[in-house]
Parts: structure tokens; sequence; C-alpha cells
């Protein structure tokens, strides 16, 4: 005898949907949405420097020079920030200094992430003396402390900005490459995986379209935090005279150049150094509120 | 036990040769002229070119010269450098000490601050001081430390006179030889007054320095992990056996979470080292890390290269007991893998 079974049908609103979920548990973390703000105003800052600085950061104002900032006796409104020894306002050649820094972060970012997702995919895939050879290779750049290494590449290629980026991309690649590897091997494990391999999906295919998404969530999150990283190592390789060169506003070289006047006129130091830090401070606070938002099992830490 | 010891070891071997293969390609691959970049001779006669070209292996085949070099590093030969003309390895274990001095301070620092603002952080979960030691932690992870060095110089040398600016110990004031190159041991053993105490003094602004990144990892490991752990049964039994409070943290759950800091502790050696090329230059440090910089500024490319091989092994070699001791105290990781 069929027997009529009809399921009472459920009415429930449509679950959100991955990126507004994302959302949803980003924005209680008041620590990230302060970061966001942040490092959103700091890209604005970079991309409309051109716009918002009030001169070129390489001009020279010859009678304005070693001016203190506004809030301090003698300063003066036409230059905020104040000037340093060669009259340059130091407002503009921070503002430019952020089209650098971010620059820098971005491209270290971006290429040693998509380097970092073939080698790492590449060695889970094939195994075998493949994955022992790009294992060594990593092992070998994890066991140079990270600014030895930085230098002994740039000691080699030369110090300018291409070079710092490709340095501190080199240093950096291990971390990628490990997290992918890792993530991809216990994917591989997975019944969608066989369900795929089965269903006739070509290798390439596979990993990319099939495997490399479920692998993302800790990606972005190293991805976040690898930003900072860079721009933090970048400036060291500034500030020791083997990043990019004067002239050029970038804040570790600004650091540097400063070194002398750290009694007589302390902001010219001071403030490249607090650029710095809020903006890395800032990508930090996003990586964490990332972190907690998409993979839950990480945690706060 | 002794299958896990002979599979770590066997997997530093290609790490070691892959190092002295990187090491000596560097000294090819730098701009300049061989001759001039290993020895610091320009301008030499044809003939001297040639005899020094012959005097240094370089008519060899490269892999000829590879094993050379291999074989000399095997030997304690490091090469020697163009500047002073000293064996790299003696000059290298003449600075090393500052450098292990002020490592180790910078880890003890860290240490001894770093693990209880995170128990506090944690037994405070969410509360004022959690959120206020957190920020804290964060700020000093994200601190550029060439900055925070010279911000600390401003304040606390220059406008409170507290601290020495530069170097380990008041050259003019105290001399004593040196026995262990450890400043504060070495003082101690002069027996002079004051001596150890002006060595202190040096010490103090380096150490938070080097110190407040590992700090800050410290402190957030820390306190991630005692969250994990006061989560587990035997914290909610020792509570409910009415065990007061700073035993069940102090002793029950510290003890457990421990174990991820203290390997993030040991394996921190190769980041506190590239800290220290930073700190040590800020502060005139007289260590292998102001050295390499120096090296690189006089074009000194053989003591570039062997001052990163000594570097590196070491690195290798710490990480290499921080795994072998874990392995021994938890035996879920040797049967791993």
């Amino acid at each position: 005898m069929p027997v009529d079974v009809t399921l009472p049908t459920q009415r429930t609103a449509n679950p959100p949907g991955p990126l507004l979920a994302f959302w949803h548990s980003f924005r209680e973390n008041r620590g990230a949405v302060i970061g966001l703000t942040v490092v959103s105003a700091v890209i604005l800052i970079a991309i409309f420097a051109s716009v918002l600085a009030p001169y070129d950061p390489l001009d020279q104002f010859r009678d304005f020079t070693r001016l203190p900032p506004i809030w301090s006796e003698g300063g003066n409104w036409n230059y905020p920030l104040g000037t340093d020894p060669l009259g340059r306002d130091m407002l503009s050649r921070l503002m430019y200094g952020s089209r650098i820094s971010l620059f820098i972060g971005l491209s270290v970012m971006v290429v040693s992430m998509i380097t970092g997702v073939v080698l790492g995919l590449a060695a889970s895939w094939f195994g075998g003396i493949i994955d022992v050879i790009i294992l060594r290779i990593m092992d070998l750049i994890m066991s140079i402390p990270s600014l030895v290494l930085a230098i002994l590449i740039v000691a080699i290629i030369g110090p300018n900005l291409t070079n710092t980026i490709v340095a501190v991309t080199i240093v950096y690649l291990p971390r990628y490459v490990r997290l992918v590897r890792a993530s991809a091997l216990s994917e591989l494990s997975k019944d969608y995986v066989t369900a795929a391999k089965v269903s006739g999906v070509g290798p390439l295919r596979l990993m990319f379209v099939t495997v490399l998404p479920n692998c993302l969530p800790p990606l972005i999150v190293q991805a976040a935090l690898g930003v900072s990283d860079a721009i933090l190592e970048a400036a060291g390789l500034g500030f020791l005279g083997l990043g990019a060169q004067p002239p050029a506003p970038e804040w570790g070289a600004m650091l540097a150049d400063a070194r002398d006047l750290i009694t007589s006129h302390p902001w010219v130091m001071a403030l490249p150094g607090i650029a710095i830090l809020i903006t890395v401070l800032a990508i930090n606070l996003m990586g964490d509120g990332l972190r907690d938002a998409l993979d839950p099992r990480l945690k706060r830490s | 036990m002794f299958r896990f010891l002979l599979r770590r070891l066997a997997l530093t071997v290609p790490t070691f040769l892959a190092l002295m293969f990187v090491t000596f390609m560097m000294i090819r691959l730098v701009p300049g002229d061989p001759i001039e970049v290993r020895r610091g001779e320009r301008g030499i006669s044809p003939e001297r070119l040639a005899e020094l070209r012959h005097e240094m292996g370089l008519d060899q085949p490269v892999w000829k010269q590879f094993l050379d070099y291999v074989w000399g590093l095997l030997h304690g030969d490091f090469g020697v450098s163009i500047i002073t003309k000293n064996p790299i390895l003696h000059e290298f274990f003449h600075l090393f000490p500052a450098t292990v001095e002020l490592s180790v301070c910078a880890l003890l620092f860290a240490t001894l601050v770093g693990i209880p603002a995170g128990v506090i952080a944690a037994s405070r979960r969410g509360g004022l001081y959690d959120q206020t030691l957190m920020g804290i932690a964060l700020t000093g992870y994200s601190m550029p430390i060439f900055w925070w060095g010279l911000i600390l110089i401003l304040i606390m040398s220059n406008t409170l006179g507290l601290t020495p600016v530069s170097g380990r110990v008041d050259l003019v004031k105290y001399y004593y030889p040196q026995v262990t190159g450890l400043m504060l041991i070495d003082s101690l053993i002069s027996g002079q007054k004051g001596a150890f105490l002006d060595a202190l003094r040096h010490l103090i602004l380096p150490t938070i320095v080097l110190g407040t990144v590992p700090l800050a990892i410290i402190a957030r490991m820390t306190r991630s992990s005692m969250l994990e752990v006061l989560e587990e049964d035997y914290v909610r039994t020792a509570r409910a056996k009415g065990l007061p409070p700073y035993r069940v943290i102090g002793i029950h759950a510290l003890r457990n979470a421990l174990i991820p800091v203290v390997t993030v502790i040991g394996l921190s050696v190769g980041s506190l080292l590239a800290g220290a090329v930073l700190t040590e230059t800020i502060f005139s440090w007289p260590g292998v890390g102001k050295w390499l910089i120096e090296s690189i500024g006089r074009r000194d490319y053989p003591a570039l290269q062997g001052g990163i091989m000594l570097i590196s092994s070491f690195v290798i070699v710490v990480n290499l007991i921080v795994d072998l001791t874990y392995g021994l105290i938890n035996p879920r990781i040797r049967h791993a893998r």
C-alpha cells in the first residue's frame, strides 16, 4: 500500500550568503572594523597622493628647512607636519611614502601567494621526489633568518625597490607553500575529490577549481598578515640602506636619513615610524578579524 | 626514539648541502671582478692576476671549487676577511657572544613578561585587562623595532639620561679581560665596582627593543593556548573540587598550555637573530648582526658569505635541538609522519 508521505513544508528564511555571513561576523569585531577603516584611509591616501599632498615629495623649500610640526612652537600652517633638513614637506613625503609601502606589501603578497599556490599544489599533487625537493628548498629558506636572507639577496642583485620586493617575496614564500600544501593534502583525501576524479576531471581543473577554493580561508588570513610583515621587512631593509634608495620617500629610508636628527629635530625621525606603525597595526587588526570570521577553529590568538 | 633521531638528523643533511651551495654561488653572483670581490685588490698586473687565480683555485673546474669549499667548511675554514685579513671563523666567534648575550636577555625578558601577560588576559577573557593587554601585544607585534629603538633612546637616554646610548660597557671607566665574552659575567668576574651595573645599564634598552616582538608573540600565544586548556574537563574538575583559582590557572591549566608556547620560544631563534641585525645597528652593539651589515658596506663578501653560513648553521642546529627535545617530551610527535 503506497503511503502518501508528505513532509511538512518548512518555511525558513534563506540562509545568508557566504559573503554576508562573513561580514556579519567580521563586523562584530570592533578592532577589525577600526583596522579596516584605517587601511581604507591609507589606501585612499596612497591612490590620491598626487591630489591630496600639498607639494611634490622631492621639492626642496630652502627657506623653510627644519620647520617643526604645527602643534609645536614655530610651526607653519603651510607645512602641517614640518619639513626635513632639505626643506621637503614631511606631510607630502609621508603621503607619497604610503604608495611605496603599500605597493611593496601588495606586490609581495600577490607574487608570493601565486607562487606559493602553484608550488604547494604541485607538491601535494605529485608527491614523491617533487614534494621532497620543494619542501627541502622551503626548509633552507626558513633556516636563514629572514632579514639575513633578504640582505644576502639584495647584496647579490643590488639595492633598489624592485629587488626589495624580490627579496621579501622569497623570504615569505615558504609560509604560503607549506600552508597550501598542508591544506591541499588534507582536502585530497576527502570524498568529493575522489568523486571529481571518478567523473573524469583533469588534474589542473581538479587542483585549481575543485581543491583550491577549499584551501582559501587560511590562505586569505595569511595573505593579510603577509602584507603587514612585508611592509615591516621592507621598511627594515630601507632603514639599513638596502631598500628603496633616497631621495625616494620610503618610510624606512626616511627614518634612516633622520637618525642624526634624533635630538635636534625628533619629529623628522618620529613621523615615518608612526606612519609604519599605524599602517602595520591596522592591517594586523584587520587580519585578526579576518581570521576570526573566516576560520572559527583558529579563534583569536 | 633512536629512529626518530636518525630521521631528523638525515633531514638536515640536504639542507646543509643546499646552504653550502647557496653561499658558494652567492660569491660568484655578486657583481664585480671575482679577484677584487674576494681579495679586495684592484688594478693588478696580468701575472699577479694569474697567480692569484691559481692561488684561490679559480682556474679549477666549478665542481672542484665547490668540493674544495665544502672541504674547507668541514675543516673550519670559512675564508678570510678582505678588510682585516683575519679568518672569518675567528672574527665571528669574537663577536658572537655579544649577540648571544643580547638575544638570551631579550628572550628572557619576552618570556618573563609575555607568559604572565597571556595568563592574565586569558583568565579575564573579554574584560578590560584582556583588551588592554592584547591591544598592547598587537601593537608590539606591529612595531618597526628600528623606530622603537630610536624612540626609546630619545626618551630614556637623551631626555631622561637614564641609560647609555650605545655599546656594551663604558670603556673609559671600566676595563676587564674577556673571559666568556658575556659582559654580565665578565664584569662580575673582574670584581670591579660598578662594572656589572654598567654592563646591565647598557643592556636594558637593546633587550627591550629586541624582546618586543617575541614578547607580543608569546603573550598572544599563551593567551590562546590558555583559553583552549581552560575549556578542558580536568580544569572543570579542579574547579569543582574547590581548588583556589590561582592553583587551577597557575598549575593545572598553565602546565599544559605552555607546551606550544615553549615550542614557539625555541623556534624563534631565527627571527631573534634577524631582529638582532636591526637592534645591534641602532645601539652600536658589537655583535654579528652589526658586523654583517658593515661587511656589506665594506663590500667584504667573504665575511658576508662566512657569516651567513655560520648564522644559518646555528639556526638549523638550534631548531634541530628544539625538535628533538620536543620529540623527547611528547611521544606523539615522534611517531607522527
